[in-house]
Protein backbone atom coordinates (compact mmCIF):
# COMPACT_ATOMS: atom_id res chain seq x y z
CA UNK A 1 0.00 0.00 0.00
CA UNK A 2 1.09 3.67 -0.84
CA UNK A 3 1.54 5.81 1.75
CA UNK A 4 0.72 8.85 -1.35
CA UNK A 5 -2.83 7.33 -2.25
CA UNK A 6 -3.66 6.88 1.55
CA UNK A 7 -3.12 10.33 2.06
CA UNK A 8 -5.16 11.44 -0.95
CA UNK A 9 -8.18 9.27 0.84
CA UNK A 10 -7.72 10.65 4.06
CA UNK A 11 -7.68 13.97 2.29
CA UNK A 12 -11.20 13.38 0.30
CA UNK A 13 -12.09 11.41 3.89
CA UNK A 14 -12.19 14.87 5.55
CA UNK A 15 -13.10 17.16 2.40
CA UNK A 16 -15.61 15.19 0.71
CA UNK A 17 -17.17 12.86 3.40
CA UNK A 18 -19.66 15.42 3.87
CA UNK A 19 -21.36 15.49 0.52
CA UNK A 20 -21.11 11.56 -0.26
CA UNK A 21 -22.95 11.14 3.02
CA UNK A 22 -25.37 13.37 2.36
CA UNK A 23 -26.45 12.48 -0.90
CA UNK A 24 -26.94 8.99 0.29
CA UNK A 25 -28.93 9.97 3.25
CA UNK A 26 -31.26 11.20 0.56
CA UNK A 27 -31.50 8.46 -1.47
CA UNK A 28 -31.15 5.74 1.32
CA UNK A 29 -33.60 7.58 3.76
CA UNK A 30 -31.76 6.41 6.51
CA UNK A 31 -29.20 7.92 8.67
CA UNK A 32 -27.50 5.65 10.42
CA UNK A 33 -27.70 3.18 6.75
CA UNK A 34 -25.88 6.14 4.88
CA UNK A 35 -23.63 6.24 7.43
CA UNK A 36 -22.84 2.62 7.48
CA UNK A 37 -22.42 2.77 3.59
CA UNK A 38 -20.40 5.64 4.01
CA UNK A 39 -18.07 3.80 5.84
CA UNK A 40 -17.84 0.80 3.44
CA UNK A 41 -17.57 3.25 0.33
CA UNK A 42 -14.54 4.73 1.56
CA UNK A 43 -12.55 1.09 2.71
CA UNK A 44 -13.33 0.08 -0.75
CA UNK A 45 -11.94 2.93 -2.01
CA UNK A 46 -8.49 2.12 0.29
CA UNK A 47 -8.27 -1.05 -1.81
CA UNK A 48 -9.95 -0.19 -5.24
CA UNK A 49 -7.83 3.57 -5.72
CA UNK A 50 -4.77 1.43 -4.34
CA UNK A 51 -5.02 -0.42 -7.78
CA UNK A 52 -7.01 1.40 -9.87
CA UNK A 53 -5.67 4.99 -9.62
CA UNK A 54 -8.14 7.37 -7.96
CA UNK A 55 -10.92 7.74 -10.31
CA UNK A 56 -11.88 11.34 -11.99
CA UNK A 57 -14.49 12.07 -9.70
CA UNK A 58 -14.15 10.49 -6.26
CA UNK A 59 -17.31 11.75 -4.85
CA UNK A 60 -19.27 9.83 -7.57
CA UNK A 61 -17.42 7.11 -7.02
CA UNK A 62 -18.00 6.71 -3.83
CA UNK A 63 -21.86 7.61 -3.62
CA UNK A 64 -22.36 4.69 -6.19
CA UNK A 65 -20.39 2.28 -4.46
CA UNK A 66 -22.19 3.58 -1.09
CA UNK A 67 -25.60 3.03 -3.27
CA UNK A 68 -24.13 -0.37 -3.88
CA UNK A 69 -23.22 -1.53 -0.75
CA UNK A 70 -26.56 0.12 0.83
CA UNK A 71 -28.80 -2.13 -1.30
CA UNK A 72 -26.09 -5.11 -0.30
CA UNK A 73 -27.02 -4.45 3.40
CA UNK A 74 -30.64 -4.15 3.20
CA UNK A 75 -30.88 -7.63 1.10
CA UNK A 76 -28.35 -9.41 4.14
CA UNK A 77 -30.61 -7.78 6.49
CA UNK A 78 -34.16 -8.83 4.62
CA UNK A 79 -33.17 -12.37 4.77
CA UNK A 80 -33.05 -12.40 8.74
CA UNK A 81 -36.75 -10.24 9.51
CA UNK A 82 -38.33 -8.71 6.80
CA UNK A 83 -40.92 -9.52 4.35
CA UNK A 84 -39.49 -9.91 0.22
CA UNK A 85 -42.03 -7.61 -1.40
CA UNK A 86 -41.28 -4.53 0.96
CA UNK A 87 -37.33 -5.04 0.64
CA UNK A 88 -37.86 -5.00 -2.76
CA UNK A 89 -39.69 -2.19 -3.11
CA UNK A 90 -36.99 -0.61 -1.13
CA UNK A 91 -34.50 -1.64 -3.07
CA UNK A 92 -36.46 -0.29 -6.29
CA UNK A 93 -36.93 3.36 -4.86
CA UNK A 94 -32.94 3.75 -3.67
CA UNK A 95 -32.33 2.58 -7.36
CA UNK A 96 -34.42 4.47 -9.34
CA UNK A 97 -33.33 7.73 -6.86
CA UNK A 98 -31.74 10.59 -8.50
CA UNK A 99 -28.01 10.10 -8.82
CA UNK A 100 -26.74 13.55 -10.13
CA UNK A 101 -23.20 14.74 -9.26
CA UNK A 102 -23.84 18.13 -10.36
CA UNK A 103 -22.44 20.64 -7.72
CA UNK A 104 -25.79 22.40 -7.29
CA UNK A 105 -27.21 19.08 -6.82
CA UNK A 106 -24.96 18.20 -4.47
CA UNK A 107 -24.78 21.34 -2.07
CA UNK A 108 -28.89 20.76 -1.93
CA UNK A 109 -28.74 17.56 -0.10
CA UNK A 110 -26.20 18.46 1.77
CA UNK A 111 -28.65 21.24 2.78
CA UNK A 112 -31.66 19.32 3.04
CA UNK A 113 -29.23 17.11 5.61
CA UNK A 114 -28.59 20.48 7.56
CA UNK A 115 -32.58 21.24 7.73
CA UNK A 116 -33.13 17.55 9.75
CA UNK A 117 -30.51 18.40 11.66
CA UNK A 118 -31.54 21.59 13.08
CA UNK A 119 -35.17 20.92 12.77
CA UNK A 120 -36.91 22.43 15.64
CA UNK A 121 -38.26 19.29 17.07
CA UNK A 122 -35.20 18.10 18.16
CA UNK A 123 -33.42 19.65 20.94
CA UNK A 124 -31.43 22.41 20.79
CA UNK A 125 -28.54 20.48 22.65
CA UNK A 126 -28.97 18.03 20.04
CA UNK A 127 -29.13 19.96 16.80
CA UNK A 128 -25.68 21.60 17.20
CA UNK A 129 -23.29 18.19 17.76
CA UNK A 130 -25.74 16.26 15.18
CA UNK A 131 -24.91 19.13 12.58
CA UNK A 132 -21.08 18.97 13.10
CA UNK A 133 -21.14 14.90 13.43
CA UNK A 134 -23.36 14.56 10.23
CA UNK A 135 -22.87 17.37 7.72
CA UNK A 136 -19.55 18.64 8.94
CA UNK A 137 -18.14 15.24 9.13
CA UNK A 138 -16.46 15.86 12.81
CA UNK A 139 -15.78 12.65 14.98
CA UNK A 140 -17.71 12.32 18.33
CA UNK A 141 -14.93 12.77 20.15
CA UNK A 142 -13.58 16.11 18.54
CA UNK A 143 -17.29 17.33 19.03
CA UNK A 144 -16.79 16.35 22.79
CA UNK A 145 -13.68 17.89 23.35
CA UNK A 146 -14.33 21.28 21.55
CA UNK A 147 -17.34 21.57 23.97
CA UNK A 148 -15.66 20.30 26.72
CA UNK A 149 -18.24 17.59 27.54
CA UNK A 150 -17.50 13.59 28.07
CA UNK A 151 -17.54 11.46 25.11
CA UNK A 152 -19.97 9.59 26.51
CA UNK A 153 -22.22 12.26 26.90
CA UNK A 154 -22.12 13.46 23.05
CA UNK A 155 -22.52 10.31 21.92
CA UNK A 156 -25.56 9.72 23.75
CA UNK A 157 -26.94 13.08 22.44
CA UNK A 158 -26.35 12.36 19.29
CA UNK A 159 -28.18 9.01 18.90
CA UNK A 160 -30.95 10.52 20.14
CA UNK A 161 -31.10 12.62 17.91
CA UNK A 162 -30.41 10.21 15.29
CA UNK A 163 -33.47 7.84 17.05
CA UNK A 164 -36.04 11.09 16.92
CA UNK A 165 -35.52 11.50 13.53
CA UNK A 166 -36.20 7.57 12.53
CA UNK A 167 -39.09 7.28 15.04
CA UNK A 168 -41.18 10.61 14.45
CA UNK A 169 -39.91 11.04 10.39
CA UNK A 170 -37.93 13.62 10.16
CA UNK A 171 -37.93 14.37 6.18
CA UNK A 172 -34.94 14.93 4.41
CA UNK A 173 -36.03 18.20 2.71
CA UNK A 174 -35.63 22.07 1.88
CA UNK A 175 -38.86 23.34 3.65
CA UNK A 176 -40.99 25.44 1.80
CA UNK A 177 -41.40 28.94 1.40
CA UNK A 178 -43.84 29.53 3.95
CA UNK A 179 -41.53 27.10 6.33
CA UNK A 180 -38.46 28.68 5.55
CA UNK A 181 -38.11 31.63 7.66
CA UNK A 182 -38.29 30.09 10.74
CA UNK A 183 -36.54 27.05 10.07
CA UNK A 184 -33.74 29.20 8.59
CA UNK A 185 -33.21 30.82 12.42
CA UNK A 186 -32.76 27.72 13.69
CA UNK A 187 -30.00 26.74 10.85
CA UNK A 188 -28.49 30.02 11.29
CA UNK A 189 -28.83 30.07 15.04
CA UNK A 190 -26.61 26.33 15.26
CA UNK A 191 -24.08 27.97 13.03
CA UNK A 192 -23.31 31.14 14.98
CA UNK A 193 -23.45 28.81 17.76
CA UNK A 194 -20.56 26.60 16.13
CA UNK A 195 -18.09 29.67 14.94
CA UNK A 196 -18.36 31.04 18.41
CA UNK A 197 -16.92 27.67 20.11
CA UNK A 198 -14.51 27.73 17.49
CA UNK A 199 -14.04 31.33 18.34
CA UNK A 200 -14.44 31.59 21.91
CA UNK A 201 -10.60 31.53 23.71
CA UNK A 202 -11.70 28.98 25.89
CA UNK A 203 -9.80 25.89 26.66
CA UNK A 204 -9.41 23.06 24.68
CA UNK A 205 -7.45 22.41 21.25
CA UNK A 206 -6.79 25.76 19.45
CA UNK A 207 -6.65 24.16 15.78
CA UNK A 208 -9.78 21.95 16.73
CA UNK A 209 -11.35 25.28 17.35
CA UNK A 210 -10.32 26.57 14.28
CA UNK A 211 -12.00 23.77 12.31
CA UNK A 212 -15.18 25.01 14.10
CA UNK A 213 -15.09 28.27 12.67
CA UNK A 214 -14.55 27.11 9.41
CA UNK A 215 -17.02 24.71 9.15
CA UNK A 216 -19.80 27.05 11.15
CA UNK A 217 -18.31 29.58 7.21
CA UNK A 218 -18.28 26.42 4.49
CA UNK A 219 -21.93 26.42 6.14
CA UNK A 220 -23.16 29.63 5.64
CA UNK A 221 -21.62 29.82 2.30
CA UNK A 222 -23.38 26.56 1.16
CA UNK A 223 -26.37 28.31 2.44
CA UNK A 224 -25.76 31.89 1.18
CA UNK A 225 -25.32 30.23 -1.95
CA UNK A 226 -28.64 28.41 -2.35
CA UNK A 227 -31.16 30.58 -0.34
CA UNK A 228 -31.05 34.61 -1.31
CA UNK A 229 -31.96 35.70 2.07
CA UNK A 230 -30.29 39.01 4.06
CA UNK A 231 -29.37 37.27 7.86
CA UNK A 232 -27.88 34.89 5.78
CA UNK A 233 -25.82 37.20 4.23
CA UNK A 234 -25.85 38.93 7.57
CA UNK A 235 -24.38 35.86 9.39
CA UNK A 236 -21.78 35.26 6.68
CA UNK A 237 -20.16 38.59 6.81
CA UNK A 238 -20.74 38.60 10.82
CA UNK A 239 -18.36 35.52 10.90
CA UNK A 240 -16.06 36.69 7.98
CA UNK A 241 -15.11 39.62 9.97
CA UNK A 242 -14.45 37.75 13.21
CA UNK A 243 -12.55 35.39 11.64
CA UNK A 244 -10.49 38.39 9.54
CA UNK A 245 -9.09 38.74 12.78
CA UNK A 246 -8.35 35.49 14.41
CA UNK A 247 -4.29 36.02 14.25
CA UNK A 248 -4.54 39.48 15.67
CA UNK A 249 -6.38 38.65 18.57
CA UNK A 250 -4.17 36.59 20.69
CA UNK A 251 -0.30 37.13 21.12
CA UNK A 252 2.42 34.31 21.17
CA UNK A 253 1.11 33.37 24.39
CA UNK A 254 -1.92 33.06 23.22
CA UNK A 255 -3.23 35.60 25.49
CA UNK A 256 -5.99 37.91 24.18
CA UNK A 257 -5.56 40.90 22.79
CA UNK A 258 -7.81 43.88 22.63
CA UNK A 259 -9.78 44.89 19.86
CA UNK A 260 -8.25 48.25 20.22
CA UNK A 261 -4.76 47.00 20.71
CA UNK A 262 -4.54 44.15 17.60
CA UNK A 263 -2.13 44.87 15.31
CA UNK A 264 -4.59 45.63 12.53
CA UNK A 265 -1.74 44.95 9.89
CA UNK A 266 -2.69 40.89 10.88
CA UNK A 267 -6.33 41.59 9.78
CA UNK A 268 -7.24 39.46 6.81
CA UNK A 269 -7.78 41.87 4.18
CA UNK A 270 -9.37 39.25 2.08
CA UNK A 271 -12.10 38.35 4.77
CA UNK A 272 -13.11 41.93 5.01
CA UNK A 273 -13.29 42.90 1.89
CA UNK A 274 -15.56 40.24 1.38
CA UNK A 275 -17.58 40.59 5.19
CA UNK A 276 -18.09 44.14 3.76
CA UNK A 277 -19.46 43.53 0.59
CA UNK A 278 -21.68 41.05 2.03
CA UNK A 279 -22.80 43.42 4.31
CA UNK A 280 -23.71 46.29 2.01
CA UNK A 281 -25.44 43.42 -0.23
CA UNK A 282 -27.20 42.89 2.93
CA UNK A 283 -28.39 46.20 3.69
CA UNK A 284 -29.83 46.68 0.32
CA UNK A 285 -32.03 44.21 0.37
CA UNK A 286 -33.84 46.23 3.18
CA UNK A 287 -34.65 43.26 5.88
CA UNK A 288 -32.59 44.09 8.93
CA UNK A 289 -32.43 41.59 11.08
CA UNK A 290 -29.93 40.13 14.64
CA UNK A 291 -27.33 39.14 12.42
CA UNK A 292 -27.34 41.93 9.44
CA UNK A 293 -26.96 44.33 12.29
CA UNK A 294 -24.30 42.73 14.21
CA UNK A 295 -22.44 42.08 10.67
CA UNK A 296 -22.64 45.92 9.93
CA UNK A 297 -21.21 46.89 13.60
CA UNK A 298 -18.27 44.71 12.93
CA UNK A 299 -17.65 45.98 9.08
CA UNK A 300 -17.39 50.15 10.96
CA UNK A 301 -14.64 48.47 12.79
CA UNK A 302 -13.24 46.73 10.35
CA UNK A 303 -12.76 50.14 8.15
CA UNK A 304 -11.12 52.01 11.27
CA UNK A 305 -7.52 51.54 10.35
CA UNK A 306 -6.59 52.88 13.81
CA UNK A 307 -8.64 52.56 16.84
CA UNK A 308 -9.22 56.55 17.29
CA UNK A 309 -10.52 56.40 13.26
CA UNK A 310 -13.37 53.94 14.85
CA UNK A 311 -16.90 55.85 13.92
CA UNK A 312 -18.49 55.23 17.10
CA UNK A 313 -21.49 57.44 16.72
CA UNK A 314 -22.56 55.41 13.61
CA UNK A 315 -21.63 52.22 16.16
CA UNK A 316 -24.44 53.64 18.59
CA UNK A 317 -26.84 53.97 15.67
CA UNK A 318 -26.35 50.35 14.55
CA UNK A 319 -26.60 49.21 18.86
CA UNK A 320 -29.92 51.49 18.77
CA UNK A 321 -31.35 49.20 16.16
CA UNK A 322 -30.10 46.04 17.55
CA UNK A 323 -31.78 46.47 21.16
CA UNK A 324 -34.99 46.85 19.14
CA UNK A 325 -34.54 43.49 17.95
CA UNK A 326 -32.94 41.48 20.79
CA UNK A 327 -33.09 43.63 24.13
CA UNK A 328 -30.83 41.54 26.15
CA UNK A 329 -28.59 42.77 29.29
CA UNK A 330 -25.04 41.64 27.18
CA UNK A 331 -26.98 44.02 24.43
CA UNK A 332 -27.60 46.94 25.93
CA UNK A 333 -24.33 46.72 27.96
CA UNK A 334 -22.29 47.07 24.54
CA UNK A 335 -24.58 49.41 23.28
CA UNK A 336 -23.52 51.64 26.29
CA UNK A 337 -19.55 50.87 26.09
CA UNK A 338 -20.37 52.63 22.77
CA UNK A 339 -22.01 55.46 23.84
CA UNK A 340 -18.95 55.86 26.06
CA UNK A 341 -16.72 55.78 23.21
CA UNK A 342 -19.03 58.26 20.95
CA UNK A 343 -20.37 60.45 23.83
CA UNK A 344 -18.22 60.41 26.97
CA UNK A 345 -17.56 58.07 29.24
CA UNK A 346 -19.39 59.22 32.05
CA UNK A 347 -21.95 58.75 30.50
CA UNK A 348 -21.39 55.51 29.09
CA UNK A 349 -20.73 54.31 32.91
CA UNK A 350 -23.91 55.57 34.12
CA UNK A 351 -25.58 53.70 31.61
CA UNK A 352 -23.43 50.31 32.35
CA UNK A 353 -24.13 51.13 36.59
CA UNK A 354 -27.38 51.28 35.43
CA UNK A 355 -27.54 48.22 33.62
CA UNK A 356 -25.69 46.08 36.33
CA UNK A 357 -28.21 47.74 39.02
CA UNK A 358 -30.95 45.89 36.93
CA UNK A 359 -29.63 42.60 37.28
CA UNK A 360 -29.11 40.04 34.66
CA UNK A 361 -25.38 40.72 34.20
CA UNK A 362 -24.27 39.82 37.86
CA UNK A 363 -22.31 36.48 36.27
CA UNK A 364 -21.08 38.37 33.23
CA UNK A 365 -17.30 39.08 33.70
CA UNK A 366 -17.41 41.37 30.87
CA UNK A 367 -20.05 43.79 32.57
CA UNK A 368 -17.58 44.12 35.16
CA UNK A 369 -14.06 44.39 33.61
CA UNK A 370 -16.14 47.13 31.29
CA UNK A 371 -16.99 49.47 34.09
CA UNK A 372 -13.12 48.66 35.33
CA UNK A 373 -11.89 50.01 32.14
CA UNK A 374 -13.91 53.10 31.83
CA UNK A 375 -13.23 53.99 35.36
CA UNK A 376 -9.35 53.58 34.63
CA UNK A 377 -9.73 56.00 31.72
CA UNK A 378 -11.89 58.59 34.06
CA UNK A 379 -8.60 57.85 35.90
CA UNK A 380 -10.32 56.70 39.20
CA UNK A 381 -7.61 53.77 39.70
CA UNK A 382 -9.05 52.51 42.97
CA UNK A 383 -12.26 51.80 41.85
CA UNK A 384 -11.20 50.33 38.52
CA UNK A 385 -8.96 47.73 40.27
CA UNK A 386 -12.28 46.79 42.40
CA UNK A 387 -14.17 46.47 39.21
CA UNK A 388 -11.42 44.28 37.64
CA UNK A 389 -11.00 42.30 40.59
CA UNK A 390 -14.58 40.94 40.69
CA UNK A 391 -14.69 40.19 36.86
CA UNK A 392 -11.67 38.14 38.02
CA UNK A 393 -13.72 36.72 41.21
CA UNK A 394 -16.08 35.50 37.68
CA UNK A 395 -14.13 34.59 34.88
CA UNK A 396 -13.49 31.42 34.29
CA UNK A 397 -10.71 30.91 31.18
CA UNK A 398 -7.60 30.93 31.60
CA UNK A 399 -6.50 33.48 29.00
CA UNK A 400 -9.36 35.63 30.27
CA UNK A 401 -7.94 35.79 33.86
CA UNK A 402 -4.66 36.44 32.41
CA UNK A 403 -5.86 39.43 30.67
CA UNK A 404 -7.69 40.39 33.83
CA UNK A 405 -5.00 39.99 36.10
CA UNK A 406 -2.77 41.86 33.15
CA UNK A 407 -4.57 44.72 33.61
CA UNK A 408 -4.81 44.93 37.31
CA UNK A 409 -1.17 44.72 37.30
CA UNK A 410 -0.74 48.02 34.72
CA UNK A 411 -3.07 50.31 37.03
CA UNK A 412 -0.92 53.17 38.59
CA UNK B 1 -46.47 7.22 8.31
CA UNK B 2 -49.24 7.36 11.30
CA UNK B 3 -48.77 10.06 13.92
CA UNK B 4 -51.60 11.08 16.77
CA UNK B 5 -51.74 14.36 17.62
CA UNK B 6 -52.75 14.59 21.13
CA UNK B 7 -55.10 17.98 21.98
CA UNK B 8 -54.25 19.02 25.19
CA UNK B 9 -55.62 22.35 26.93
CA UNK B 10 -57.39 23.97 29.99
CA UNK B 11 -60.61 22.91 30.36
CA UNK B 12 -62.21 26.37 31.27
CA UNK B 13 -60.11 28.14 28.29
CA UNK B 14 -62.80 27.79 26.17
CA UNK B 15 -66.58 29.55 26.17
CA UNK B 16 -69.27 27.37 24.74
CA UNK B 17 -69.72 29.05 21.62
CA UNK B 18 -66.09 28.88 21.26
CA UNK B 19 -66.13 24.93 21.81
CA UNK B 20 -68.87 24.70 19.22
CA UNK B 21 -66.71 26.71 16.26
CA UNK B 22 -63.61 24.58 17.60
CA UNK B 23 -65.55 21.47 16.77
CA UNK B 24 -67.04 22.77 13.58
CA UNK B 25 -63.83 23.87 12.31
CA UNK B 26 -61.99 20.45 13.49
CA UNK B 27 -64.95 18.56 11.45
CA UNK B 28 -64.63 20.66 8.73
CA UNK B 29 -60.20 19.37 8.90
CA UNK B 30 -61.06 16.37 9.28
CA UNK B 31 -63.41 16.20 5.94
CA UNK B 32 -60.83 17.70 3.93
CA UNK B 33 -58.23 15.39 5.55
CA UNK B 34 -60.54 12.57 4.54
CA UNK B 35 -60.91 13.90 0.94
CA UNK B 36 -56.94 13.65 0.71
CA UNK B 37 -56.73 9.91 2.43
CA UNK B 38 -55.03 11.23 5.43
CA UNK B 39 -57.58 10.24 8.37
CA UNK B 40 -57.34 8.31 10.36
CA UNK B 41 -59.80 8.88 13.44
CA UNK B 42 -60.37 11.80 15.70
CA UNK B 43 -62.95 12.47 18.58
CA UNK B 44 -63.22 15.25 21.44
CA UNK B 45 -63.05 13.57 24.87
CA UNK B 46 -65.31 14.50 27.74
CA UNK B 47 -64.16 16.53 30.61
CA UNK B 48 -61.42 14.79 32.76
CA UNK B 49 -64.05 15.04 35.48
CA UNK B 50 -65.75 12.15 33.79
CA UNK B 51 -62.31 10.37 33.54
CA UNK B 52 -61.68 6.85 35.71
CA UNK B 53 -57.95 5.52 35.82
CA UNK B 54 -57.67 2.02 36.66
CA UNK B 55 -54.48 0.65 38.10
CA UNK B 56 -53.44 -3.60 38.69
CA UNK B 57 -51.36 -3.52 42.23
CA UNK B 58 -50.52 -7.17 43.80
CA UNK B 59 -53.32 -8.33 41.95
CA UNK B 60 -55.77 -6.18 43.34
CA UNK B 61 -57.81 -3.31 41.10
CA UNK B 62 -57.74 -0.31 42.21
CA UNK B 63 -59.84 2.25 40.36
CA UNK B 64 -60.21 6.04 40.94
CA UNK B 65 -61.94 8.90 39.80
CA UNK B 66 -60.24 10.90 38.00
CA UNK B 67 -57.02 11.27 35.42
CA UNK B 68 -53.58 9.54 36.41
CA UNK B 69 -51.90 12.87 37.02
CA UNK B 70 -53.30 16.59 37.93
CA UNK B 71 -51.84 18.78 35.24
CA UNK B 72 -53.40 22.43 34.07
CA UNK B 73 -53.18 21.08 30.27
CA UNK B 74 -55.85 18.25 30.16
CA UNK B 75 -56.23 15.99 27.01
CA UNK B 76 -58.96 17.14 25.39
CA UNK B 77 -58.92 15.21 22.30
CA UNK B 78 -57.08 13.38 19.57
CA UNK B 79 -56.51 12.80 15.61
CA UNK B 80 -54.80 10.06 13.84
CA UNK B 81 -53.50 10.95 10.76
CA UNK B 82 -51.82 9.25 8.35
CA UNK B 83 -49.21 11.27 6.41
CA UNK B 84 -46.09 11.57 4.58
CA UNK B 85 -43.76 12.62 7.30
CA UNK B 86 -43.47 14.96 10.62
CA UNK B 87 -43.33 18.11 8.51
CA UNK B 88 -46.60 17.31 7.13
CA UNK B 89 -47.99 16.42 10.59
CA UNK B 90 -46.98 19.52 12.29
CA UNK B 91 -48.48 21.46 9.24
CA UNK B 92 -51.91 19.54 9.82
CA UNK B 93 -51.48 20.28 13.20
CA UNK B 94 -51.03 24.04 12.72
CA UNK B 95 -54.49 23.99 10.96
CA UNK B 96 -56.17 22.51 14.57
CA UNK B 97 -57.98 25.66 16.10
CA UNK B 98 -56.72 23.98 19.73
CA UNK B 99 -53.72 24.96 19.12
CA UNK B 100 -54.26 28.35 19.67
CA UNK B 101 -55.21 27.92 23.55
CA UNK B 102 -53.87 24.94 24.36
CA UNK B 103 -50.42 22.52 23.05
CA UNK B 104 -50.69 19.82 20.09
CA UNK B 105 -48.29 16.52 20.78
CA UNK B 106 -47.78 15.41 17.95
CA UNK B 107 -46.74 11.62 18.40
CA UNK B 108 -45.59 8.87 15.62
CA UNK B 109 -47.56 5.72 15.94
CA UNK B 110 -45.91 2.91 16.76
CA UNK B 111 -46.16 0.60 13.71
CA UNK B 112 -47.22 -3.32 14.93
CA UNK B 113 -47.21 -5.97 12.23
CA UNK B 114 -50.48 -6.08 10.02
CA UNK B 115 -53.08 -7.72 11.81
CA UNK B 116 -54.13 -10.39 9.54
CA UNK B 117 -50.21 -11.53 9.78
CA UNK B 118 -50.42 -11.82 13.41
CA UNK B 119 -53.73 -13.71 13.01
CA UNK B 120 -52.23 -16.04 10.03
CA UNK B 121 -49.38 -17.18 12.60
CA UNK B 122 -51.68 -17.74 15.39
CA UNK B 123 -53.93 -20.06 12.91
CA UNK B 124 -50.93 -21.57 11.43
CA UNK B 125 -50.18 -22.58 15.36
CA UNK B 126 -53.83 -23.99 15.96
CA UNK B 127 -52.98 -25.97 12.85
CA UNK B 128 -49.94 -27.71 14.75
CA UNK B 129 -51.32 -28.20 17.76
CA UNK B 130 -52.87 -32.04 17.40
CA UNK B 131 -56.32 -32.26 18.55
Amino acid sequence: MSSGTNTQIDQIYREESGKVLATLVRILGDLDLAEEATQEAFVAAVTSWERNGIPQNPVAWLISTGRFKAIDAIRKRARRDELEPEVQRRIDDIQSANLSFAKRDIEDDQLRLIFTCCHPAIDRKVQVPLTLREVCGLTTEEIASAFLVPTATMAQRIVRGKAKILAAKIPFVIPNAEALPERLDAVLSVIYLVFNEGYSTSTGDSALRAELSQEAIRLARILAGLISNSEVKGLLALMLLHESRRLARTDAQGDIVLLEDQDRQLWDQALIGEGRRLVSEGLEMREIGFYSVQAAIAAVHAEAQTPEETDWAQIVALYNVLVQIQPTSVIRLNRAIAIAMSDGITIGLDLVDRLLREGGLENYHLAYSARGELLRRLGRVSEAREAFQHALTLAKQAPERRLLERRIASLT
Amino acid sequence: MKYMLLIYGAEDAWTEQEQEDCMLESMAICDDLEAQGKYVAASPLHPVSTATSLRLRDRRVEVTDGPFAETTEQLGGYFIIEVEDLDEAISIAKRLPPAKKGTVEIRPVFPLPERDKVGDKSANRTEDTPN
